[in-house]
């Protein structure tokens, strides 16, 4: 096990390089230059050449690319003009507000996705899968933003249960519970397409599975009804729910620009679309590397665990 | 009598867990340096387990994979490249699952019509003509060549497959396991149209197998494979009545017959393939392996008249 | 093409999906010619009028453009966007797809390499950066979100390519003289076109939403313009105020994509030859029974069945398998159940303990009593109790019937404890103990082994330890050796014959090899069409076969030692058991056939030797 997570570690390296490369690429491409968006459309040409300089815009884009790598791997991730603040510290302060979000959300889908995909499964074309099979339908049609939005509406201004929008109260508050009945809605609002995504995956892995000849096996053995369904056929069927419930982390995690803009969450979704449209390069730069390399770590762990799940893969 | 196929070292190495750059992590000898020769209007049968390499041999033998080393001759020509379209004339395949083997999304007439189109060059009437003689000659109505594979059974289908060869015009048939996937009933119907064809279309054939009785049934010399490697050759009616390798005697005394007592129940499995053993593949199974079997690989020689055996220590009859 | 759209609306919700989505993309064809206010007209006197105000169905947005008809513009834009952006992905993702799965090798792994790099980022991180490079735009929009999902298309297509590519069909086309141009264009491409028109068909609602989400971000449509997402932008300062600015064309996409989603499932049912033939229905605990009447018992045994009929129902067709089937097992008897491919012998062996997959399959009749007592819809938990612990079976192929993710020691410890309330190390000596008893080497160590790690004969002695492993006396074997090879099977048979005589145990084998009933069962049962046509002991059904199939079948089987010949064979084919002939169903097939053959019941008749034929070959 230990020789796999290395293993898995060491070809994540190639990994982030190319990433790194395909954003700085991306970047470079971006018309007009970050010096004049800077000093606004009335700069002097001689001002923006030296700011250029400074920047060290002039140089080859392979140099820019490995000055911009190696201060970027001893933490210099640059500054942020709009913001005037380091980069890095912006994107900590950031991404942990998303993680909270991110990461409550994806818990939420991959338990409820799994159990429900699961009872659908195991009641085929009941009362159950049906009622699950419709829900699950609503659930992938519906757009998170639109659900955050008439959530807000009902629950927050309607039936005034939860707070309409934000992190924290601004007067008082700032505690778990407080963080909870922030947190409440738009994580679920988030969850949602993942849910249906992953319960609709997760029944068909289990119908599949449920046709396989151990099934039989199992049943012939004599062992209990519940035990086939939720352990030989659900163990079988993660295997093939594992990856989807990678996939759908980078889902989630996409999913969050859109509940951040409607709930007005202090994330690192919103800083990017601010930074986009505000053309601050840096920040954009160093918040996507920096998303994409947890993401790639993140994937790393769900590998693992499908290792640690299926025997077969260690080879 | 003339040479139709004649194999030189013919060798296949497969690499296990390739990498971008860099030398593969293992090697697996799929098929050990084989040299055999078939006379034309013969039929070599070649039996033995599955992960002996005989698909692989068969697979070379057609240009579907490349060998590793050595060569191929068919009626004097060297065929070394692997370019299925120029071993097509000469040689072709018939395969073991016959649905699998036909495009489901294509009707019977287009598949027939390919061949002859791309190897003959046939069109028009001329094309019309010989697929319904292919088709008369496999005993298949005309009807059928509209209908799509799934409408068939696997006894119609590996006709339909067997049609398909012939139309190549070949000089020699590769049949890889051509009945296994049939019911005896229906097992014996092809393997009769097949006697029938050689007889018709003066035809050579290679008739692999893992069935005993059916490959004795149909073959006038018979080779043996173990582990990637030939065993022995020899004449049908002698290799299984008196066989002069341990392995091809486990293996006589292993197919079931009526009313003979159950045998051969501890005699081993096969060594893992990522890590063979020195010398003869079969010594930890064999009764009479001594030191010089462990260590030194033996090479396919004459025991007696045309019987040959790898053996260090050859069998009686 | 008739049966496609019988197949799409059989599943009403596909129908709804497909009508709902029809009327939308309908009114979004005759938008420009219905009668509308102009989308872009503002009136800033009538802003946030509410729905049915007078001239304003829907209402006005916060410039008091008439939200109906900036609706029905923006649906245009939104469809279209959605279905081009489907349209690049899936035809660019399955051009990657199909090139890198059928060539393999080096192309593939360099190609799928960058894929997996752009699959590193999180979609919206690529989507939003490509935005950011070409500017925010509806277009830019609809090449970042196509460009995005290049990868998963490119995936999908490959690993269905990958499967194709390694079909012999492929390779009978490379030895009819094509090449790979050819290949790809007339072999592979046809057979991928369903899974990408799936794939599209599926993921249409999806690149829709992401279009309208970039525009609600305002990274899309830039205003006056406006699609559903930047419309749902817009509207979002006025929530509180005047909600039905968002609810409109929230709505609006919901529809839209939900009738999309409903749509894209009934195409991919429809085109998945799995679904037809009900083939993806899971398997319930135990067989559905429908039974009229219980039969008498029509004798003495151990495990009695008695006229025991069981079918296939698909759809409106109904096979036989098993039709009336009696057998009886007596202890410490070994009985041979014989036939071909089809004859129904496994599903007999499986009506046994109710392990007939169901759906599709059905007990329609008879009795199986054991020690007289009858298990056909007998309580499941009855059922459950007994399978493995008084009958256990053994199947045909061990890789896919040991489940591969457990140990082979947990398999057999949880087959102990499940009709036995030992501790977790009792029954793990215990484990150990069986695989011992089945002679694998070194069994301490291999309990912890997995099954992918054995070989096949391995296997199957695990297979067998497990049925061992409550004391049953009856063991099922169904084809257990039929994939191995000849000399592992030897082997094989020789454990079993040497455990069911030191254990008494009674065994039901089920094979289609006469060799091996030969050499290991004490009686013998040939079906033939889901019916016993004759049983007798081994030898006297061997020696002097007196169904005229039974004769011929034995025929048939060359016998190593017999030299070079030609092979007696039976014309025809076995029937369909959905379309049964009346009176013998060998008939068609036999020489000796006479009028009589071809009408009404014939029935099994005899003592110790039964046949079912008029005109036997010997008399029974």
């Amino acid at each position: 096990m230990g020789g796999y997570i290395l293993k898995r570690l060491l070809s994540a390296i190639p990994v982030l390089l190319g990433i790194t490369v395909i954003v700085f690429l991306i970047m470079a491409m971006i018309p007009g230059d970050p010096a004049t968006a800077i000093l606004g459309s009335y700069a002097t040409p001689e001002n923006v050449a030296r700011l250029n300089r400074f920047l060290g815009l002039d140089e080859p884009l392979w140099r820019q690319y490995f000055i911009w790598l190696g201060n970027m791997l001893q933490g210099d991730f640059g500054r942020s003009f709009a913001l005037n603040r380091p980069v890095l510290d912006e994107i900590l302060d950031r991404f942990s507000a998303t993680l909270i979000l991110a990461g409550t959300a994806f818990v939420l889908c991959a338990l409820l996705g799994v159990i429900a995909g699961t009872i659908s499964a195991a009641r085929q074309y009941g009362f159950a899968d049906k009622a699950i099979t419709f829900v699950v339908i609503l659930g992938i049609s519906v757009p998170s933003f639109f659900l955050g939005m008439m959530m807000i509406l009902i629950f927050a201004v309607q039936l005034r249960w939860f707070p309409v929008s934000g992190m924290y109260s601004i007067w008082g508050g700032g505690d778990l519970p407080d963080l909870i009945r922030h947190l409440t809605m738009p994580a679920i609002a988030l969850s949602v397409v993942a849910t249906g995504v992953v319960a609709r995956l997760s029944r068909g892995a289990m119908l599949e599975v449920l046709r396989q000849d151990f099934i039989r096996t199992a049943r012939a053995k004599g062992v209990h009804e519940r035990r086939v369904i939720w352990g030989h056929a659900l163990r079988a069927a993660m295997v093939s729910i594992i990856p989807v419930l990678g996939i759908q982390a980078g889902f989630v995690l996409s999913g969050a620009v859109y509940i951040e803009m409607v709930f007005q969450w202090p994330g690192v979704g919103r800083m990017l679309v601010d930074a986009i449209l505000k053309r601050d390069i840096l920040l954009v730069q160093g918040g996507v590397v920096f998303i994409a390399a947890c993401y790639v770590g993140f994937n790393i762990v769900v590998d693992v665990a499908q290792a640690w799940l299926d025997p077969r893969i260690k080879t | 009598m003339t040479l139709a196929l004649k194999t030189t070292d013919l060798a296949k190495t497969f690499d296990i867990g390739k990498r971008l750059i860099g030398p593969p992590r293992a090697q697996v000898h799929a098929v050990h340096p084989v040299s055999l020769d078939v006379q034309t209007g013969e039929t070599l049968g070649i039996v033995g387990e599955s992960g002996c390499g005989k698909s692989t041999l068969a697979r070379m033998l057609v240009g579907l994979e490349p060998p590793t080393s050595g060569s191929i001759e068919i009626e004097g020509r060297a065929l070394d490249r692997a370019d299925p379209a120029a071993f097509g004339r000469l040689i072709q395949y018939v395969f073991q699952d016959p649905v699998s083997s036909l495009n489901p999304r294509k009707t019977i007439r287009q598949i027939m019509e390919v061949p002859l189109r791309l190897l003959h060059g046939m069109r028009g009437q001329a094309l019309d003509d010989r697929i319904a003689e292919l088709f008369e000659a496999v005993n298949l109505r005309p009807e059928f060549l509209t209908r799509y594979p799934h409408e068939f059974s696997g006894g119609q289908a590996q006709r339909i497959g067997i049609a398909r060869a012939l139309a190549a015009s070949p000089r020699i048939l590769i049949l890889d396991e051509p009945v296994s996937a049939l019911d005896v009933s229906v097992q014996a119907q092809v393997l009769n149209l097949l006697a029938d064809l050689k007889a018709e279309f003066n035809l050579t054939y290679l008739f692999i197998s893992h069935d005993l009785a059916v490959v004795e049934a149909v073959s006038d010399r018979i080779a043996v494979l173990y582990f990637g490697s030939v065993v022995e050759t020899g004449p049908a009616e002698k290799v299984f009545a008196a066989p002069r390798h341990p392995y091809t005697r486990l293996l006589a005394e292993s197919a079931p017959v009526v009313g003979r007592p159950l045998g051969g129940a501890q005699s081993g499995e096969l060594p893992d393939p990522l890590n063979p053993p020195p010398g003869c593949a079969f010594a930890g199974r064999c009764p009479r392996a001594s030191d010089l079997c462990r260590r030194e690989v033996p090479a396919l020689r004459k025991i007696e008249g045309d019987q040959f055996a790898a053996c260090h220590h050859p069998l009686e009859p | 093409m008739s049966l496609f759209l019988k197949l799409l609306f059989r599943n009403r919700l596909a129908g709804f999906g497909a009508v709902v989505l029809g009327v939308i993309v309908l009114l979004a064809l005759l938008t420009p010619i219905l009668p509308l206010h102009p989308p872009n007209e503002t009136n800033t006197a009538n802003r946030y009028l509410r729905p049915l105000s007078d001239g304003h169905l829907l209402g006005t947005d916060h410039l008091g453009r008439d939200l109906l008809s900036r609706l029905l513009w923006g649906t245009r834009l939104s469809l279209a966007v959605g279905f081009a952006a489907a349209l690049i992905a899936g035809l660019a993702g399955a051009a990657i797809g199909v090139i890198a799965g059928y060539f393999g090798g080096r192309t593939d792994n360099v190609t799928m390499r960058g894929i997996d790099m752009l699959m590193a980022f999180p979609y919206i991180l690529l989507a939003l950066a490509i935005v950011a490079v070409l500017g925010p735009g509806l277009l830019n929009a609809l090449i970042a979100v196509a460009v995005v999902n290049i990868p998963f298309f490119a995936r999908n297509i490959r690993g269905v390519t990958v499967g194709i590519a390694h079909r012999e069909f492929i390779d009978a086309a490379r030895l009819a003289g094509m090449g790979h141009t050819r290949i790809l264009l007339t072999e592979v491409v046809p057979n991928i076109v369903p899974v990408v028109v799936i794939a599209m068909s599926t993921t249409i609602g999806w690149m829709i939403l992401e279009t309208a989400g970039l525009s609600f971000l305002g990274l899309g449509s830039q205003p006056p313009q406006a699609d559903l997402g930047s419309m749902l932008g817009e509207a979002r300062s006025a929530l509180i105020t005047a909600p039905h600015t968002s609810i409109v064309p929230g709505v609006m996409i919901l529809l839209i994509v939900m009738s999309v989603n409903l749509l894209g499932d009934g195409i991919r049912d429809a085109l998945d030859p799995r679904l037809r033939s009900g083939a993806l229905a899971r398997p319930m605990a135990a067989t559905r029974v429908e039974r009229r009447e219980v039969p008498a018992a029509q004798g003495e045994g151990f495990l009695r069945i008695d006229a025991l009929e069981t079918q296939f129902q698909v759809g409106r067709r109904i096979y036989k398998a098993v039709n009336k089937v009696s057998l009886d097992l007596q202890p410490g008897e070994c009985l041979g159940l014989i036939g071909e491919s089809g004859s129904g012998k496994s599903v007999t062996a499986l009506s046994v303990m109710g392990l007939v997959a169901s759906p599709p399959g059905v007990i329609t009749g008879g009795a199986v009593r054991l020690e007289g007592k009858d298990l056909i819809g007998a309580p499941y938990e009855l059922l459950r109790s007994l399978r493995g612990r008084k009958v256990a079976y053994i199947f045909q192929d061990p890789l896919s019937t040991l489940h591969p993710l457990y140990r082979i020691g947990d398999q057999l410890i949880e087959a102990i404890r499940v009709h036995e309330p030992v501790s977790h190390g009792e029954a793990h000596k215990r484990a150990v103990k069986l695989l011992e008893d089945v002679r694998i080497p070194n069994a301490a160590a291999r309990v912890r082994a997995y099954p992918h790690e054995l070989s096949g004969g391995m296997r199957q002695r695990v297979g067998i330890a497990m049925a061992l492993a409550n004391d049953p006396d009856i063991i099922i074997a169904d084809e257990p050796t039929t994939a191995l090879d000849v000399t592992v099977q030897a082997q094989i048979l020789a454990l079993l014959d040497e455990l069911r005589q030191r254990r008494g145990l009674a065994i039901l084998f089920i094979t289609h090899d006469f060799g091996v009933v030969g050499q290991l069962c004490d009686r013998v049962a040939v079906m033939y069409g889901g019916r016993i046509v004759e049983t007798g002991p081994t030898q006297d059904v061997l020696e002097g076969p007196a169904h005229p199939y039974t004769k011929r079948l034995i025929a048939c089987v060359p016998e190593l030692g017999g030299g070079r010949r030609i092979l007696a064979a039976i014309p025809g084919l076995p029937p369909a058991v959905d379309q049964l002939p009346e009176g013998c169903a060998f008939a068609p097939r036999c020489d000796k056939a006479q009028d009589a053959c071809r009408r009404g019941e014939i029935e099994l008749k005899g003592e110790t030797r039964k046949v079912r034929c008029l005109y036997p070959e010997v008399a029974p």
